[in-house]
Parts: structure tokens; sequence; C-alpha cells
């Protein structure tokens, strides 16, 4: 693109998007301020840097030192959730050693992009492979995640053949952020559901130019691709997810509530077991809060930087997380407040949590029938990590997809698979969708 | 003991400086003599803390508009600017300190925690004595208005036989009683410690009263039947005869059998378990909730988004927001930001969550209390407990009356019909 445009999205984003455009203007690239008056097609797709102004990281690190704390918790372990020393220690550091800008810098050495699809900008990151034939494929974040969860695996699924892997495995990749969440817009009114962010990617991948690809998601990533493949959005050829909806009725029944059924196996009966056992530990409080009131649970994680940090870290798929101690293992201390950080400056608390209360008819994102899986007949396929909130067995995941192309068990990593497993995760991909690649 | 609460110790110490009396030395004679001692007890919150919480209030970053039009996100941005604006300007926390240190305040240390509570004696002769205790999101500020009534009840239209001393306690972790620095603070345990507070009072025939938690630690009180101990009255009665319960927890349509009025106690229960997920998390990560403890607004937002029949929030506190004054006690917004403040004040958000996290049994299920028990069923309460499910999770029911005003607050929004309950309540149980 050779002209970069700016317009009125919400206030937040405007701010940061003034100063990428003074960042730019003075680095020579474009005049964005003139381009505000030119009408710019509703399809535009627009260049996009961050630059977030020095006073806002000035305001956190204030914010940060005057955090009032509430009392130590009664309990020696984390099942009262995060606790106040390892949030201290974590909160000491983001105020004061803590640099956004080497992620913002990271995020900008990348092209990134803003277009408006029904309404509301989505920003997104777009990597062309160097190699021909390269299988396009999108890749959506959940909650608590952003893209800043798939930074690692861009160069992976990008460049193969400098990680392991061969040219004919190379993707062409495009990592949107969710409506409300990062840098795209905040929806103002309702019904941005799963199904309607399905729609509005395969809009993406349309204006992108793609006409055959793939897409792939974990978390919230998961029922957003699936509704992609049951909407059979124009020139999708499969989907890969790492949180599949598995559970079938007697089992969601039990789950409930009701009687375990008979006949499970070993294997089965093991993750009903866990999944009661993760209910009961109540690891779906902070699912079923957001759910119901995101606006209540908003003001605190809007409000204080730390209230946000724990609000983040409350998701099960930080249950292990070292908070940066295992200085070896991904995500790093930097890693989860790149992205804690990205929710703060971009006041995404709030506008990020409306994605359950926008789910919430359909229910449990783990179970087949509520997910409706059935409807899905293109091919699907499934990497499981190990460490996830829920282990799905093969044979639930036969059931529920009935053109499963691929499953398969990994022996590590969890929740934030990309992130905490980037090149096994990226291995995974080129394996699962290279029976789809068109030959050429 | 263990030494207080940073808050609270900041407090206390500029009670001492005030020369109310010195806590300092009775901390040292504490070591030596242990805490049964009942401590005279004043608020005076430092000015700094007063005006750091309006500095907190006017730097508030606020989160975008909810994207519906009613409250069916949450406590609305617009309910929550204006309530802000007036916080930090023209709030008075003052006027209600001074209220509560016009009463009698006193601090004994119970099982290893400072118990903050009110004992207001009454000059009638035989008046009963009874323990109030509140819930969340509440504190002893919602039973200011019901003191004067219940203890001075002749100014009231009632007689000087309807006469109550009066003991109101700071639940552990809430309000000025000590938040517990390790587990095991539950209804059970707080049951028997208002039971040895009764007997170091020297009462030894009394009543106690609650609802919301207060509800859970009388029925407990009930269970333990201490000494002395002659009746409860609650106000959220736990009466779900466990096949019912056992649907409810599921979310099945109601059990065959049932009554028009179980029915609706029923479809009623059904719709708070849809309203309760505040419950959920504090019940499982209280330690989670640091915005409460570090943000004023989301401490406000998050106490005020509890139920009652009406509404979430509670329609009773969502036209208190709109109430600035009141001829007949009914509730107003100062009262709510005075209980909001008493929160913020003593940083007590995530230590009164807590109380979710130690109690690990059922909600409205009847627990076999086999003392007398009384019940006065508010028709704004969650559910409207039928005389029937009543009957039968209390045998010893003396008293069981429904009431044309009130909600899940009663004593807050309707003190005088609420202390004309209590005194109907337990009038059989006086001594002539």
């Amino acid at each position: 693109m050779d002209t970069i445009r700016t317009e009125d999205i919400d206030h937040d984003r405007r701010r940061l998007l003034g100063a990428a455009a003074k960042g730019i203007v003075a680095a020579g690239a474009a005049s964005l301020l003139p381009a505000q008056s030119v009408a710019a097609p509703d399809d535009a797709i627009r260049p996009f840097r961050i630059n977030v102004p020095e006073a806002d990281l000035v305001d956190l690190r204030r914010r940060i030192i005057a955090t009032r704390w509430p009392d130590r918790e009664t309990v020696n372990d984390r099942s009262q959730g995060t606790p106040l020393a390892k949030l201290q220690e974590l909160v000491r550091y983001w105020g004061t050693d803590y640099d956004w800008r080497k992620v913002e810098a990271t995020l900008n050495a990348l092209p990134q992009f803003v277009t408006t699809i029904d309404d509301v900008d989505i920003h997104f990151i777009h990597v062309r492979s160097n190699h021909p034939n390269a299988l396009p494929v999108i890749v959506t974040h959940g909650w608590p995640g952003s893209v800043i969860e798939q930074l690692k695996i861009i160069d992976p699924l990008t460049n193969p053949t400098a990680h392991g892997g061969r040219a004919e495995d190379a993707f062409d990749v495009v990592v949107p952020s969710l409506p409300g969440y990062g840098f795209s817009g905040k929806p103002t009114g309702t019904g941005w559901d799963p199904d309607h962010i399905a729609r509005a990617w395969a809009e993406l991948m349309k204006r992108l130019g793609y006409t055959r690809y793939v897409a792939q998601g974990g978390d919230w990533g998961t029922p957003i691709s699936s509704a992609m493949a049951r909407q059979r959005a124009a020139g999708l050829l499969g989907i890969h997810i790492n949180l599949p909806a598995t559970v079938p009725p007697e089992v969601a029944a039990a789950l409930a509530g009701g009687p375990v059924p008979a006949g499970l196996s070993d294997k089965e009966r093991a993750v009903v077991e866990a999944l009661m056992i993760s209910g009961k530990n109540g690891n779906l409080a902070y699912f079923t809060m957001m759910t119901a009131r995101p606006q209540t649970v908003g003001y605190g994680a809007t409000d204080s930087p730390a209230g946000l940090a724990a609000w983040v870290l409350v998701h099960p798929g930080f249950a292990e997380w070292s908070y940066g101690d295992d200085t070896g293992k991904s995500p790093t201390r930097d890693d989860v407040l790149d992205n804690i950080t990205l929710y703060w400056l971009t006041n995404t608390a709030t506008s990020a949590a409306r994605l359950y209360w926008e789910n919430g008819a359909r229910g449990s994102v783990i179970v087949a029938a509520a997910q409706r899986t059935a409807e899905i007949a293109l091919p699907v396929a499934i990497t499981v990590f190990p460490e996830d909130v829920y282990r799905p067995p093969e044979t639930w995941a036969r059931r529920a997809y009935r053109n499963l192309i691929y499953f398969n068990e990994v022996n590590k990593g969890g929740h934030f698979a990309a992130w905490e497993q980037p090149e096994l995760f990226s291995a995974e991909l080129r394996a699962a969708f290279r029976s789809l690649r068109p030959t050429h | 003991m263990s030494a207080p609460s940073q808050t609270r110790r900041d407090v206390l110490a500029t009670t001492a400086a005030a020369g109310a009396v010195s806590l300092l030395n009775q901390q040292t004679s504490d070591a030596v003599e242990g805490n049964s001692t009942i401590r005279p007890f004043r608020i005076d919150v430092p000015e700094e803390k007063l005006s750091d919480l309006r500095r907190r209030i006017a730097a508030t970053q606020w989160p975008e508009k909810e994207t519906v039009e009613d409250t069916s996100q949450g406590v609305q941005l617009r309910t929550m600017q204006s309530l802000a604006r007036y916080w930090a300007t023209d709030h008075d926390w003052r006027k209600v300190e001074a209220k509560l240190n016009a009463l009698p305040q006193f601090i004994t240390e119970i099982d290893g925690l400072d118990i903050h509570f009110f004992h207001v004696r009454s000059k009638h002769d035989n008046a009963l004595p009874l323990i109030v205790t509140h819930g969340w999101p509440g504190s002893v500020i919602e039973q200011l208005k019901i003191i004067d009534p219940l203890t001075n009840p002749t100014a009231y239209g009632a007689s000087a036989s309807d006469a109550f001393h009066l003991v109101i306690p700071s639940m552990p972790g809430y309000g000025f009683s000590g938040k517990p620095t390790s587990t095991g603070w539950g209804p059970e345990r707080m049951g028997r410690a208002w039971a040895e507070l009764m007997k170091r009072l020297g009462y030894a025939r009394y009543v106690a009263q609650g609802g919301d938690w207060g509800a859970f630690v009388v029925d407990q009180m009930g269970l333990q039947a201490p000494a002395g101990l002659l009746a409860i009255h609650t106000n959220m009665p736990a009466t779900v005869p466990a096949d019912v319960d056992k649907a409810l927890q599921v979310g099945a349509p109601p059990p065959s059998g049932l009554s028009a009025e179980e029915r609706r106690a029923y479809e009623d229960l059904i719709k708070t378990f849809k309203q309760v997920d505040y419950a959920r998390i504090m019940g499982s990560r209280p330690q989670t909730l640091y915005g409460i403890a570090d943000s004023p607004v989301g401490l406000a937002a998050w106490l005020l988004d509890h139920n009652d029949a009406d509404g979430q929030p509670a329609a009773a506190v969502a036209s208190a927001l709109n109430r600035t004054t009141s001829a007949t006690g009914e509730l107003t917004r100062d009262e709510i930001l005075d209980n909001i403040t008493l929160y913020w004040l003593t940083n007590t958000g995530v230590s009164a969550s807590r109380l979710y996290w130690e109690y690990k049994g059922g909600f409205f299920n009847a627990k076999s209390v086999s003392i007398p028990v009384a019940v006065s069923v508010f028709p704004g309460e969650q559910y409207q407990a039928p005389r029937s499910w009543t009957e039968r999770a209390y045998p010893k029911l003396i008293y069981y009356n429904k009431v044309d005003e009130g909600g899940h607050f009663a004593a807050w929004e309707q003190p005088e019909l609420f202390s004309a309950e209590l005194r109907a309540a337990f009038r059989p149980l006086r001594q002539p």
C-alpha cells in the first residue's frame, strides 16, 4: 500500500494511531493526517504501526508504583488465585525493568495492517513466505491472549527451511487481533460472536486475495476457525484446532451433574474425571463471570494494572506458569508482560471480556453439540497438547468431527501451544495441512 | 495474637493518637493477659486516606460503554461514572464516621482474631439480648437504622417489653474486624465466635438474627445450639428440600408435585443461580480480585452487582443511587457509598471475598436446624421461601411472616418494618 490512512476508531486506538502517525511523519514515510479527508474505500487495507505515547508508559509505571495491595492469601498455594508475593514480584519488575518498546519494535518489524470489516477495524499481521506456493493460514488467538502469542510461530511457518522444515511446507501467515482485542477496534454494539468473527475472517482472506487457504486456532480461535469451517467459507480447505470441542452429549450431561455414562474407556474416564476435578476446583469461574458480567469485572481490570495482570493470570492455562522464574521456558516473564501491557495500553480488558458474553447462549467451547461440530464437513486436524485444559481422546474427536484428517497427541505444551512450543506447534501445522496443499 | 492488619493498625494508631484509648499499650498488655478483654474502639480515618481515595477516583481509567442499553453486561458505565463523580466530590465519609463513633464500639479477640462490634444496651429492663449479623456486600452499616427501633421501641410505637440489647459484630475479614491470615473462618467458626462473644458480654439468654451471610451464621448457630441461644431469626432462610435442591443444581425444570408457591420459589432460585457468578469467582479465586483492592471504581462496581429478586444490580440498590434524601428510612446514595467507602478504607474487598472460598456447603438447602426459628420473608429477596418448605426445614418454626416491602438488604431498606418483625418474631421467647 502506498497510502496510509487513519480515521475515527475508538478513543484509545486513535491516540496510538495519532502517535504512530507522528512517528511515521517524522520518519518521512507518509503523512497520515491529510489522508483523513480522503474517503477511503470501505475495503481498503491500511498499513499500521504502533507507537505508544511515552506518557502512557509513564502513567502505567506510576499506577504500578501506587498499587494498593490486598492482604496475602490465606493458603500456601495457588488455590485462592494469584499469590500476593508472586504478583508483587511480577508487578515490581513490570514497573521498573520491563521494556514495552522491545515488543513494540518486534511488532513493528512485521507487516501490520488495519482494514474495516462490518464497521470494526481489524488489525492483523500479514507475513508472506519467500517460498512459492506457500499455503495461506489465518491463525486466531484467544483470551487472555493476543497476536503476541503467535509471534514465535511466524518465522517457522513462513520460513520453514530455517527450522528443519521443507520449502513446500511454507505458509503465508495472517494473524488478526480479535474485535475488542489489541489494536483491533472495539465493537460498540452486540453481535460479534465467534460466528460473526468467522465471517469477518473469510472476508479478510478474500480481501487479501487468498482463494485457497486454511485456518488455525486454539482457545477462542477454535470456535472461530470451526465456525469458518461450518460456514464453508469460500476458499477454506480445512482447519487445525488445538482446543477441539469433542465432549460428547452423555459426558456433557455428566459434567452438568448427571450420572457418569457406562462404557467409557480408561482414557475417556480419566478425561471425565479430570474435567470434573477442574470444575470443582473453580477453573471455570472466570469463564462464567465474563460470560455473565463482563462490564462489572472490567472496571477493576481497566483501572488497576495489578488487577489486570491477576485477571489475565487467572486463566487455567497459566496454572503451572513459573512467573518467569524458569527463564528457559516460554512464555517468559517478558512475553507474558508484553501481552498484559498490550491489554493495558489498548484498554481492552472489558471489550475482550465481552466475547464471553457474546458467546453466552452457545455455552461450553469444548462440548461438541454446543459448538455444532456435526455440521462441519470440511477437513479438520487436531493436535492435543498434553497440558491444555483438557486432553480430548481420539475416540471423542472422531465422533465430533466426521472429516478428521489428522489427530496427534504431542508430548509437551499446553493451552498456549503456539507460545509455549512454537517449533513443535509449527511442525504440527506442517504435518496437519500437508494433505490439503493443492498440487501444482 | 497476630499483628492487626496494616489498614486497621493505621486506624487504631490514629485512635490512640486521638487519646480515646491507648491501643498500643493495650497490645503490650494483651501479650501478658491474653486478649479476651473488651476494648473500646473509635474510628478516625487519617485525612490522607480520604484524599488518596478522591485522587484515585479522579484518576480512574475507564472502560468504554457496555454494548447494550441495559444492565445485562454488568453495572453500566454511566451509573459508575455518575456515582464516582459524586463519591470524589460530595460524599462525606466523616458523617458516617461520626455516626458510627456515636455508638458504643468495641474490639475483642476471639479465636485469635480481633472482632469489632457495636454494643448498644436498651434502657429498658429485661431487654432481650440480640446479635445481628450482616452479609456481603454489606457491613455493620446495613444495621445502623435498626439500632434505635430495637433498643428504644417506645419511640417507634412499640412497647418497652419489646426492647432488645443489641450486639452487631463485623464479620472476620470485614470492616474493622481483623483479617484471618489462615483458613477456617467460615460461618461455622463465626457461629462459635459469636456464642463466645455473647458469653463474654455476660448474656446467658439471647437470640440471633441474620440475612445473607448472617443467615448462614445464624443457621450454624442454630445447629451448634450454644448455651443461652433461645432462637434465631433469619430473613434469608435455607429451606430448599434435598430433592428440589438436586434439581436446582443441574438447572432442571421444576420437579413435579410442587405447589404454585413452591414452583415460583423454584423459578426464582433458578434465576438467582444465573446471577451469582460473582459468588463463583469469589468462591474459587478470591485472591485474583486485586483490582478491587487497587481501584475504588473497581471495588464499587463489584459491590454494587449483587442481585435481588428484581434486578442485578439489586433493584433496591439501583433505586437508592438516585435517592439523595430519605424521610422514611429508605436507602440513599450516601448509605451505599458509606458502605463501599468502609470496604475501601479498611481494604477488605479481598478479605471479605474469602468467605465465599471458605464455605463449601449448599446455599439455600435445608440444614436441619432444630432450635426455635423465626422467618420473615421479604418480597425483594432472591427467593420467597414458601411456608411449606420453611416448616419442613425448621421443625421448630415459631414465626413465619411474609411482609409487603423490603428485599435482600431488609434491615437497610425497611428498618422499621424489619424491627417490627423482630419484635413479633421473638415475643414468645421473652420471659414474663
